[in-house]
């Protein structure tokens, strides 16, 4: 309890994981949205204008608490993180910067516009607005992915040394920072996440109105582009996106490598593990059900290469905690493996235009919306569970990033405030989403709500 | 360059100041000049579709700082920890009382958020001016260029200080009523009917109070900090600002005889920015003053990342600027004229 660290990370995880519920949402949306409109623009199309006004109002819930949730964040890098940010604040403190100037201004400017100002500003301008949102949330999700990616695999930084003896470090090359090869492969792949959580709450709302019998036309082409969109995104965020991060993650976080497949001895023809529990303290994995040589292909492209096991590094480099590293891992690629199978059913069925009437399928569809939330966040997990014990990758560890003033009882305050706020907040997003749902597809721009 | 992004930051806090202000100054007050359901949507439909955006000048400026001068954001961020999360949870609560209200028609539920943002947007407000007096007051800042203080002592500004002192809650009270009168002249601009005419017979008073506090927080700074005034006597730039914030405080006052509600709002941001600026030129180039030692206290210079970070920043600074400005002039050009309250389902 006494331990301020502990409570430094309970909550800059809590809080982070609890922010990513909305923005996954609002990059999700804000790419099928683009696709709404672009489809209603042709002749006879309305019901894609409609469906596109359907999701703007849902999008403006979503992305107001992801809004609110974000501003924490931003603060908790001082408040939480001081020695940290005073370490690395003249590299990653260009792009926390970047991303107020170039994607916050553009997203808030134009979020107004898109939900309410339809009617005032024209299909032109709202159609570009629509772009300039979408736009914005990627670029929003580039910047901080780029910052997680320099605490990932720091890059294009000088150390300097100040008169009184303080280390800091400083951008030597901006655009291998901010063109970081981890970024990259980690943007591509979150992106993916994100769009794969998009096509499945769309496709869940298309497959209630069919379940239901309502608004027919509005579920059809729901279904057709949410379970198309779901399968292609479903399958590049596996292939080649979540392939590339594994190689990465092999190239320059072995350890973790080892640890997010609880593999404790080191060995050629290493064997890829479906299920088993990691036991730590006698350095085995328990129960597995394993595929031989497939890790060393996924990991280096060959049956044979060595994959090497926890036991050749030393202790102080494992991370902190490999059992919770091990599950969120294989939540994440498990389901993953799920969504590509529900979705190619779901697209044959489809094309044999047998979708709207294949009950069961709808039902898995319609419950199926939470699992991306989880597997994104099993994500993140992996990969800040991962990067442990460093705070930033062979650079600073996490108990030395800390702020030292604050006092454990500070935390634990301020994190209980956070706990009970956020389940207030959870409630009544889920709530307004789940009421505009309700409501459905209205014809026209304007829409009355007490029916 | 040190001094550059010294005005760099100060640039986006008076402007984050001026901006998020006006949507403080109106949750400030709407529940005094806009009293039906009607009225109170009005005020939300002049605020709503620029406070997210307003809100976005605080995080760019805590931006231009972390990449500026990282040791003086760490060392104030975590030295003010609990202030911090207040400041945090007052922003959640305001902006979720914006967005959520109107989306569902019930009494309760709408009179719910509103008292929720009319709450946020008082305490926010003090937060700040208490935030500024603390940094003119100095925090006791040791030799390893950190600090923690308790939200509040014995209310002296004597060592062992706290966030609150008969000081820095005078500042938070004297900006509290400077943004509620700023706050009124923007309503009175943007509306009209009964919210313009309680905001416009609000104006005066207000404006009144805030040139009462303003001779009290000149008095009490003097007493608290004294060398600001000897800095002051001898900067180009403070007696600069200074000019521009007393024309401002006329600027107002004409504008609100004359009923040029435009004009007297301009005038109103110039006094903010005006008496922000003269701050800085006065404190420049302490960031953060040390009560136990002025030598540990956080500089420009020592607090600097160095010079090439500042001119990497300086190069995509100068791009990002125009654009963020430009966004602004566009949706004030977008919604320009007096608002109306939105038909129901549509609009805040
Ligand atoms: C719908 C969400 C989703 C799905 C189905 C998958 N991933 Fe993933 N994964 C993410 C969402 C995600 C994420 C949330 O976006 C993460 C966290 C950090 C990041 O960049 O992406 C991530 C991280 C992440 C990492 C960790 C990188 C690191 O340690 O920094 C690896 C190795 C993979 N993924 C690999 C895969 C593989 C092989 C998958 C096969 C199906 C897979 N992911 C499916
Ligand atoms: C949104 C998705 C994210 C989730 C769910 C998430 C989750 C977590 C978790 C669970 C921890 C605690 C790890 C531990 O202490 O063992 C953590 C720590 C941390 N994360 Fe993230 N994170 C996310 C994104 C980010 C991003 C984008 C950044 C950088 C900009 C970041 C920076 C940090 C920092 C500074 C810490 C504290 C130090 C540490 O414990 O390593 N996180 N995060
Ligand atoms: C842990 C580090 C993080 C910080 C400091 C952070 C900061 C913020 C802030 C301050 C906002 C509100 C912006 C506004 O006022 O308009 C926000 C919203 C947003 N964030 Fe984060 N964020 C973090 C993690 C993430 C991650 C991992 C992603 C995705 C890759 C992300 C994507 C977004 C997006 C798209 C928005 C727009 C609002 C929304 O989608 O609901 N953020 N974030």
């Amino acid at each position: 309890m006494g331990d301020p660290l502990f409570w430094h990370r309970l909550q800059f995880g809590f809080t982070a994981a609890f922010h990513y519920l909305y923005p996954q949402l609002t990059m999700g949306l804000a790419l099928l949205i683009v696709v709404f409109k672009t489809l209603g623009k042709s002749p006879g199309n309305e019901r894609y204008q409609d469906l596109a006004r359907f999701w703007i109002r849902v999008f403006g819930i979503n992305f107001a608490t992801g809004v609110v949730t974000g501003i924490p964040m931003e603060f908790q890098f001082g408040t939480n993180w001081a020695r940290f940010s005073h370490f690395s604040g003249g590299v990653i403190g260009q792009t926390l910067g970047m991303e107020g100037m170039f994607a916050f201004f553009l997203e808030s400017s134009f979020l107004g516009l898109l939900i309410w100002s339809e009617k005032k500003i024209g299909p032109k301008l709202h159609y570009l607005a629509a772009w300039a949102l979408f736009i914005g949330s990627w670029l929003s999700g580039y910047f901080i992915v780029a910052t997680d990616a320099f605490m990932q695999h720091p890059i294009g930084y000088t150390i300097a040394t100040s008169a009184e003896n303080i280390r800091t470090l400083q951008v030597e090359s901006f655009w291998s920072f901010l063109l970081n090869p981890w970024a990259l492969a980690q943007y591509f792949h979150n992106m993916m996440g994100a769009a794969v959580t998009g096509s499945f709450f769309v496709t869940a709302v298309g497959a209630y109105w069919a379940l239901k019998g309502i608004h027919t036309e509005h579920a059809r082409a729901t279904l057709r582009v949410g379970v198309i969109a779901g399968l292609l995104t479903s399958l590049i965020v596996a292939f080649p996106s979540g392939d590339h991060q594994g190689k990465m993650v092999a190239k320059y976080q072995p350890v973790s490598l080892a640890a997010m497949e609880g593999r404790f001895q080191s060995g050629t023809y290493a064997e890829l593990n479906f299920i088993g529990q990691p036991n730590v303290a006698e350095q085995k994995l328990d129960n597995p059900i394993k595929m031989p040589g497939a890790l060393s292909f996924i990991a280096y492209g060959s049956f044979s290469s060595n994959v090497k096991g926890l036991n050749e590094f030393p202790q102080d480099q494992w991370p902190t905690n490999i059992e919770l590293l091990y599950y969120s891992f294989h939540i994440m690629v498990g389901l993953g493996t799920i969504f590509i199978g529900i979705m190619g059913l779901s697209v044959l069925l489809l094309w044999k235009e047998r979708l709207e009437h294949t009950r069961p399928l709808l039902w898995v569809l319609m419950l199926a919306f939470p699992f991306p939330f989880i597997a994104n966040t099993a994500g993140w997990m992996v990969a800040e569970l991962g990067r442990q014990p460093w705070l930033i990758y062979g650079l600073m560890r996490t108990s030395e990033g800390s702020s030292e003033m604050v006092h454990a009882g500070q935390t634990i305050f301020t994190s209980l405030g956070f706990a009970g706020l956020y389940v207030v907040l959870w409630f009544l997003s889920a709530f307004l989403i789940l009421r505009e749902i309700s409501h459905g597809p209205a014809k026209e721009a304007t829409t009355n709500h007490t029916n | 360059m040190e001094m550059l992004w010294f005005w760099l930051v100060s640039v986006m806090v008076a402007i984050y100041s001026v901006m998020d202000g006006f949507d403080f100054g109106a949750g400030i007050l709407h529940l005094f000049v806009a009293k039906t359901n009607e009225e109170r949507r009005q005020v939300l439909g002049a605020i709503g579709p620029l406070w997210d955006g307003n809100e976005v000048w605080l995080l760019a400026g805590g931006g231009a700082m972390f990449l500026a001068f990282p040791r003086t954001l760490a060392a104030g961020f975590s030295g003010f920890y609990l202030a911090m999360f207040m400041v945090v949870w007052t922003l959640i609560i305001r902006g979720i009382s914006i967005e959520y209200r109107s989306h569902v028609q019930d009494e309760l539920w709408r009179a719910f958020w509103d008292r929720g943002f009319a709450f946020a947007s008082i305490l926010m407000p003090i937060l700040l001016g208490a935030a500024l007096a603390n940094v003119i007051r100095g925090v006791p800042l040791d030799k390893s260029g950190y600090f923690n203080i308790p939200l509040f002592t014995d209310f002296g500004t004597g060592n062992p200080v706290g966030i609150l002192d008969w000081f820095t809650v005078l500042i938070g009270v004297f900006v509290l009523v400077t943004i509620a009168a700023h706050g009124a002249l923007f309503l009175a601009w943007k509306t009209d009917g009964p919210v313009h005419d309680r905001s416009r017979a609000l104006a005066k008073p207000l404006w009144a109070g805030v040139v009462g506090l303003w001779v009290a927080a000149t008095i009490a700074t003097r007493t608290v900090s004294p060398e600001i005034y000897d800095h002051f006597a001898g900067s180009f730039l403070a007696w600069l600002f200074f000019v521009v914030y007393v024309a401002g405080l006329a600027t107002v006052f004409y504008g609100i005889l004359k009923e040029r509600f435009l004009l007297a709002f301009l005038g109103s941001g110039a006094f903010i920015i005006g008496i922000l600026a003269t701050t800085a030129a006065c404190v420049w180039p302490v960031m953060l003053k040390s009560t136990l030692n002025p030598g540990w206290s956080l500089t420009a210079q020592n607090a600097s990342v160095g010079s090439h970070g500042l001119a990497t920043g300086l190069v995509w600074w100068i791009i990002g600027f125009p654009i963020a400005v430009g966004y602004v002039a566009l949706l004030f050009k977008i919604h320009r004229g007096k608002v109306k309250a939105a038909a129901e389902g549509e609009g805040y």
